[in-house]
């Protein structure tokens, strides 16, 4: 590691507008403390900021409010969380080790960075890592890689389960600026597309925190599941994962939400199937179909063909067992 | 006629300074080298903490980057909590901190302030073992003994959390920590035994 000054936050506005492109904050420190090991994140400065962030989940009339300081395995054990938003639960459990989950904070997790072997190894290029070095998945080792959304810049994958959670469960990013002014970002717009500039992951304003994550309320609390296929069956990254929820009326789906991780380098939405689904007896045929046309878009690289069928049985799978659960 | 001498006076005065550099080097080289290292290598940076580890307290200075496995093993010498892969995914630095499991690789000394940790080294109540250590030497836990430590801090937590209703449970929420000679079914046992 480079050798660096550690502060403790004192005021989040003082902290916000004396942040400079070398600092870094710290929270749970779980992917950060990796990054700098591997000299990926060099700051010259950490801020520990875990006493200036809310580490309380808040039930209101429009929904659930998860501060950023919220470790990953409190959500887990909240009873609010498991009985009205199990599917947030469920994503958790799947991802990390019990240790880990006890670290990482909320706000974290949403800012993960990826896996993708090539960004790990400091000898080969990366755009996202050094940008204009170039990308050596496109064309190397791609297996883990992205089937949608990706560039010749980048294909590497967003590694999170929770955030696949929370965009299907089309949940708000609140974010606190240096001018101490809360602004909300919904959760389609937090994480980007590679495009030209892959070295970004988020549109999180630069001198600015995650505040907290707002879920609105919902009725898919009694008909979800979340799937995860992998190389090992628990404490493994995604191949591909599935985030499915039911609104049923009898067996008539009123809404159903469909997103995927380990596809694209952000939560993806199909909001084909979504939408197709809506109306339709829950049964396996339209689950089939439904599977079958988020399967039709993606565009598999050189050595993960594999994941196109893998996605259409995870999402067949991860339909029914919303009925089962 | 001019005498042709073997030395000349320059050839002295030169081997003369040659050799009093020569003599010199050692001391030279060692300033030239911290020199360029304190160039290339910039200045670590430390910072007094005040921990409480195993109900102990101890106020020490330490490198800002020191992690809560370094200061145990290095600065503390309790080297019973292990380092295997150093970045969060085997499970081997496995302790306590404020009652939770977590990994000791990924935290840093500098945010354990106000925190208790707890290391295998206090588990056991003077020659009394933790009824997990007990239960790992009898169930036959363990075979190179390397994962063993974080086997039992984990296995320990994973019983107070309540994780332990059937073998499937047990080995998710134990997943964490890995055994590379395949001790799986005894730490299983293990973990069982203690949780009856």
């Amino acid at each position: 590691m480079k050798p660096f000054a550690f502060t403790k936050a004192e005021s989040l506005p003082k902290t916000l507008s004396a942040k400079k492109e070398t600092t870094q904050f710290i929270a749970g420190g779980t992917n950060l403390l990796d990054l700098m090991k591997k000299h990926i994140s060099q700051p010259d400065e950490l801020v520990d900021i875990t006493s200036m962030l809310s580490d309380k989940i808040e039930a209101h009339k429009k929904g659930i409010r998860i501060g950023a300081m919220v470790r990953n395995s409190t959500v887990t054990l909240d009873a609010n969380i498991l009985t009205n938003y199990p599917l947030l639960a469920k994503a958790i459990l799947a991802g990390a080790s019990p240790q880990i989950r006890n670290m990482a904070s909320a706000g974290g997790n949403l800012l993960q960075r990826t896996r993708c072997p090539y960004f790990y190894d400091i000898t080969t290029p990366c755009n996202k890592r050094q940008p204009g070095s170039g990308c050596s998945a496109v064309e190397g080792e791609n297996r883990m890689s992205a089937i949608i959304g990706y560039s010749e810049q980048c294909v590497a994958v967003h590694p999170s389960d929770f955030c696949i959670a929370l965009a299907a469960l089309d949940a708000a990013v609140v974010v606190t600026q240096s001018n101490q002014k809360n602004s909300t970002i919904p959760f389609s717009d937090f994480h980007r597309l590679p495009g030209s500039t892959p070295q970004q992951d988020t549109n999180l304003p630069a001198n600015a925190l995650i505040h907290s994550i707002e879920i609105p309320v919902n009725d898919f609390h009694k008909n979800c599941a979340y799937v995860k296929v992998r190389d090992r069956d628990s404490y493994a990254f995604a191949l591909v994962s599935v985030a499915a929820a039911l609104d049923l009326k009898g067996n008539t789906i009123q809404e159903a939400r469909l997103a995927s991780g380990g596809v694209a380098h952000k939560p993806w939405r199909w909001y084909e199937a979504e939408q197709y689904l809506k109306g339709k007896e829950a049964n396996a045929v339209h689950f089939k179909e439904a599977a079958a046309m988020a399967a039709k878009d993606v565009k598999p690289l050189a050595h993960n063909g594999f994941k196109k069928l893998m996605l259409q049985g995870a999402i067949e799978t991860a339909l029914q067992n919303c009925l089962t659960t | 006629m001019k005498t042709e001498h073997l030395y000349s006076r320059r050839f002295f005065l030169k081997t003369a300074a040659a050799f009093t550099a020569l003599a010199a080097l050692p001391s030279t080289v060692k300033a030239f080298y911290q020199e360029v290292k304190n160039f290339i290598v910039p200045a670590k940076q430390t910072l007094p903490l005040v921990v409480t580890i195993n109900k102990k307290e101890y106020q020490l200075s330490a490198d800002t980057r020191t992690t809560l496995l370094d200061l145990l093993r290095e600065n503390l010498q309790l080297t019973g909590t292990k380092k295997g892969c150093d970045h969060g995914q085997c499970g081997a630095c496995t302790v306590h901190v404020d009652g939770e499991r977590v990994l000791s690789c990924l935290t840093l000394a500098a945010m354990l302030p106000g925190k208790k940790v707890t290391t295998i080294e206090g588990l056991a109540v003077g020659d009394k073992l933790h009824p997990m250590q007990q239960a790992f030497i009898e169930c036959d836990g363990f075979q190179c003994g390397y994962c063993t430590p974080g086997q039992i801090m984990s296995a320990v937590a994973c019983v107070k959390e309540g994780h332990t209703r059937s073998v499937a449970e047990i080995k998710e929420f134990m997943s964490g920590n890995l055994c590379r000679c395949g001790a799986y079914n005894g730490i299983v046992e293990s973990i069982q035994k203690v949780a009856r």
